[in-house]
Order: C-alpha cells, then structure tokens, then sequence
C-alpha cells in the first residue's frame, strides 16, 4: 500500500481519488463497467439529462480533426424518469460518486429537473450544463449570459442541499467572469471546459462534415486552452475547479491539477481508451511518491509563474 | 468484448486498395460471431485520434482478419503495418447476422467493401447446412471482391466483369431462379446500395438482414455518435455500433 493519499474534497464531495468521468463520454456507467471498476475512481458524470427524453441531433454527430473531434449529439438522453427508474439501480451498486448533469432548456426545467432527482440518494452533487454549444435552446445562451448563469445557479442551489457544480462555456472572453457570476450565487465549484465551438468541411461536397453544422471540438487539440482557461478562474476567482479538456494521459491530468484544478474529468479519452481511468490511478501515486507529495490535494494551484 | 493487444500475424493485399489483415487474438477469436466488428487503434499516437471500425472478416482458432479498403489516413497507416507489430483492438463489437433462424438458403448480396463481412458469415452458414449463395458487385472489374465467396456472380457497372449494372439489379435478374425454398438475404454496402436492397427485399417479401456502417467514435455505446432512424420507434434513434451494426432491413430507415 502506498502511503500517497489521493483523496480530495470539492465543497462539501469528498471523492477518493480527483478521477472524474465526465458527461457524455460514460454514457449512464453501465458500458464502462465494462472496462474499469467504477468503484476505484473518484466518480462519474452522467450523460445530461433533462426533463423529457430528447431524441438528439440527427446524423452525422461525430467526425474526427487533428487530434481532436467534433461532436454535436444535441443532448440525446433518456429523461430524468427512466433514469430514475432504470439507470439508478445499477448505479446504486457502486460505492463511486454520482454526479448528475442537467442540461435543461429553461430556468424552469433546471428547477424542475433538480427537484426530482435531488430526492434520490445515490446522486452526490449536480453539474449544471449551461454550456453545451450543440443545441439552439438553452445550452451555449445561458452560458454567454452572466446574469443567466446566476439565474440558474441560484434557482437550482435553493432547490437542492447537494453539491452544485457549474459546467462553463470556454467560448466567452473572459471565462473567470463566469466563474464569480456562479461562485457569487451560490455555486460549490465550476467544470471547465466544456467544448469549443468548431466546424469541418467535406472539400468534395463543400457540405458541413457535421449535420449540425458546428460541433463542440474536444481531444488533446483544446488541452493547452483548458489549462489557460482553469488558471484564469485559479488566479480570479476562489472557487474550486473541476478541469476537463483532451486529457489522455496521467500526466495531462496532473497539468490541470498544477494550473488550478481540484479534480478532473476525463472525456474524449474514454472513447479510445476505456480503461485509462482506472490505470492512471498508479500512475498518479508513482508520480506523487516521486515528488514526495503526500497529499495530492497540494498538487492544486501549485503552479510557479 | 476484449481490449487486445493484437499482433500482426500477415497483411495481404486482396486488390488494388484491398487489403486483408490478420491479428494474433484468441479471445476475439473464440468470442466473434458473423456481422460484428473490432475497433482498431491504428497508432498509438494522437494521429489518428479515434480507434476505426472494422467487420470481422474470418476467424481461425487464434487468429482473426479484417478487410479493408486504404482510403483515408486511418486505413493507409494500417496498410502498412507488418507482421509483429501490436495493435490496440477493442471487440467482438455489436450485434451480428441470425444465422438460427428458419430459412435453408442465403443470398449474400455484397457491394464494394461490403463484402468484408461475408467469409466468417459463409463459413458458419456452411457449418449450419444452408445454401449459399453470393452475389458480389462493384463500380470496375479491380474493385469487385469475390473473397472466399462460394457460387458467386459478380456485376461491374461498367460491365467490366460479369453482370453490367449493380448488386442489387444482378439479385432482380437472378430471383426467379433462386427464390426456391425459404430464401433469407444478407446485404452489406453502401447506403444507396443498402436502401435499394431494402426496396427490393420489401416488394418481394424477402427476409433480409443489413450490416450498416456509420461514424462513431467509441464503438460500445457511449458516444451516441452513431445513430440511426428505427422504423419501429421514431421518439428514439437506435445505434448503430450498439444495436447494430445488423439490422432487419424492415427495422432502420438508411439516412
């Protein structure tokens, strides 16, 4: 047993380890309990949901860029009532941290989403979607808006006891803005980044290569974006950080952690290599006792400029 | 389903741009049934990026192959691949052909690359005693893969070799002399060929299975970046790398 402690708080969510899996690359957890044991990592994502089930964007949602890929699903899930009914019994069997995600496309069904899912034990905190830039209502509008994001904030955080986390936009110009608008209502945390609006063209047809038109770019092509972005809400704002962005490797995890980040969530990823989070965990603690880090919390913010 | 480390065991070029290439995986192996697929890593750096999908083409007791077309980045790397070098390799993916069912004779109808899926399905349709036979089309004479196909008539639509039109015109002119018995069709191809196959089996109340193709990125079912259009639920798309990639032609709508 190493005496590395990977354990790390966000507000008031203690997670074993900062291993996050992030929405909408763990589905509901049940295909990547295939590959990994859910109950080793820190905790999952889950797909957003909202009220009703949305049937999402029609084909083609995906397409791969250099060293990236554009997706633009449009928030295709099962609704809050058969998540409930279905997906939380297999959840329940996990001792891992279920962070639910709400993409709604009102104040209301925000409201309304957190109402009832709040009840269930098994959810440990929130992660507010006010970000996804592959839908026309909703998403991407309330995450340009500052007074929108404080709305939102404020009416889920008074409808729930449970962790809130706000998932933010990185196609703003300052997103450290965005981190005080949520932090100052109420806000226990802030996931950065969500996608960058992007786009591809089939030079053949002239055509989109998305049905969408634009997707949200992900992969290790937006990690050098992430990292400035979480070192301005850092250096901004107090405020703890969940940072996302194309890492695919332990040691672009620890990177996010040193520019600011408490915890990370692992996305793209996830579609190569299913297994990475579990076997980064060694890797981590190898890292630390190298370092002599006791506590991998002091890794966050440890940056020297 | 496996995550493997595959090693090369031979590449083979088949035809212009065809290629066949088998890895060294027990596993898929004995696990993989006709019409599912691996998802191959080509490289293990960012280039590309996301692992390709490919239908399992034969097995052997250790051993697995795919066939492909080099086409793109992803599949022009993996034509130059040699034996013993190791690929990262998720699967046995998705659902395959039903090959239980009640019919004693089966039409293989292939287009282009289509045909990739068709040898591991011949061989186990062959170990359940049924009839087969196969048709296989392409746009020239060089494209038109008659890979460990039994009773085969090809169709160019340049009418460079055999039949001068399409698949799924060949299969028009040939029914009357196959539809004896209970006849069921096995189709993979391009869509436009899919969806006419599709027509085609409707009209003439013909039990058909397709194996469809589409983007993805993951391969097992979390992405949600390949969906298609059921015909028994509009409220939901199904998946293709999930719910398919075979499908009763009567249950999806080709895009």
């Amino acid at each position: 047993m190493s005496d590395v402690d990977l354990s790390v708080s966000i507000g008031s969510l203690h997670l074993r380890n900062p291993i996050l899996l992030a929405s909408g690359t763990v589905g509901y957890g049940n295909e990547i309990a295939e590959f990994i044991d859910l109950n080793k990592i820190g905790g999952i994502v889950t797909k957003s949901l909202s009220l009703k089930p949305r049937k999402g964007n029609l084909p083609q949602r995906v397409v791969e860029t250099p060293s990236g890929m554009l997706n633009a699903i449009g928030l295709a899930n099962i609704g809050v009532e058969e998540f409930l009914n279905i997906k939380i019994p297999f959840l329940k069997k996990f001792d891992t941290k279920i962070i639910c995600n709400i993409a709604a496309s009102s104040i209301e069904e925000y409201v309304d989403c957190t109402k009832i899912l709040t009840t269930e034990e098994t959810i440990s905190a929130f992660e507010i979607n006010i970000s996804c830039p592959n839908v026309k209502q909703g998403g991407l509008e309330f995450g340009h808006d500052k007074k929108a994001v404080s709305r939102i904030t404020e009416a889920v955080k008074s409808e729930t006891s449970k962790p809130v986390f706000i998932k933010l936009s990185p196609n703003v110009s300052r997103i450290s803005e965005f981190a005080l608008a949520a932090k100052e209502a109420g806000a226990d945390a802030v996931s950065a980044i969500n996608t960058l609006v992007g786009t591809a063209f089939d030079i053949n047809t002239c055509k989109p290569k998305i049905k969408n038109i634009t997707g949200g770019l992900s992969g290790p092509a937006i990690k050098p974006v992430a990292l400035a972005k979480v070192l301005e809400i850092k250096r901004n704002v107090d405020i703890p950080i969940i940072g996302i962005g194309g890492i695919f490797s332990w040691q672009d995890a620890v990177e996010f952690m040193i520019a600011g980040a408490s915890a990370f969530q692992l996305g793209t990823v996830n579609f190569v290599h299913p297994n990475i989070s579990e076997t980064m965990i060694n890797d981590l603690i190898l890292y630390c006792e190298k370092k002599k880090i006791t506590s991998i919390k002091n890794l966050t913010g440890s940056y020297i400029l | 389903m496996f995550l493997e480390n595959a090693k090369v065991q031979s590449i083979t070029q088949l035809g212009t741009n065809i290629f066949l290439l088998t890895l060294i995986s027990e596993k898929i192996a004995a696990h993989a049934k006709p019409g599912q697929f691996v998802n191959v890593k080509i490289s293990n750096t960012s280039f590309p990026l996301l692992r390709r999908p490919f239908s399992i083409c034969k097995v052997a007791e250790d051993s697995f192959s795919i066939m492909f077309v080099s086409i793109g980045s992803g599949t022009s790397a993996l034509q130059n691949k040699q034996p013993g070098e190791i690929l990262d390799v998720m699967g046995p993916l998705g659902n395959g052909f039903s090959i239980n069912d009640k019919f004693n004779k089966a039409i293989i109808v292939a287009g282009g690359i289509g045909a990739a899926p068709f040898p591991f399905l011949i061989s186990e349709l062959l170990k359940s005693k049924k009839e087969v036979y196969c048709l296989t089309g392409a746009k020239t004479k060089t494209d038109c893969i008659t890979y460990d196909m039994i009773n085969v008539s090809t169709a160019t639509d340049d009418g460079s070799l055999g039949f001068a039109g399409n698949v799924v015109e060949l299969l028009a002119s040939k029914i009357d002399e196959i539809n004896e018995g209970t006849v069921k069709i096995f189709g993979c191809g391009p869509n436009a060929m899919l969806k006419s196959l599709q027509h085609f089996c409707a009209e003439h109340s013909l039990e058909s299975e397709i194996s469809t193709e589409s983007s993805m990125a993951c391969g097992y079912g979390i992405c949600q970046g390949c969906p298609i259009e059921s015909t028994k639920n509009k409220d939901k798309f199904l998946l293709v790398c999930k719910d398919g990639p075979v499908f009763n032609a009567k249950d999806i709508e080709l895009p």
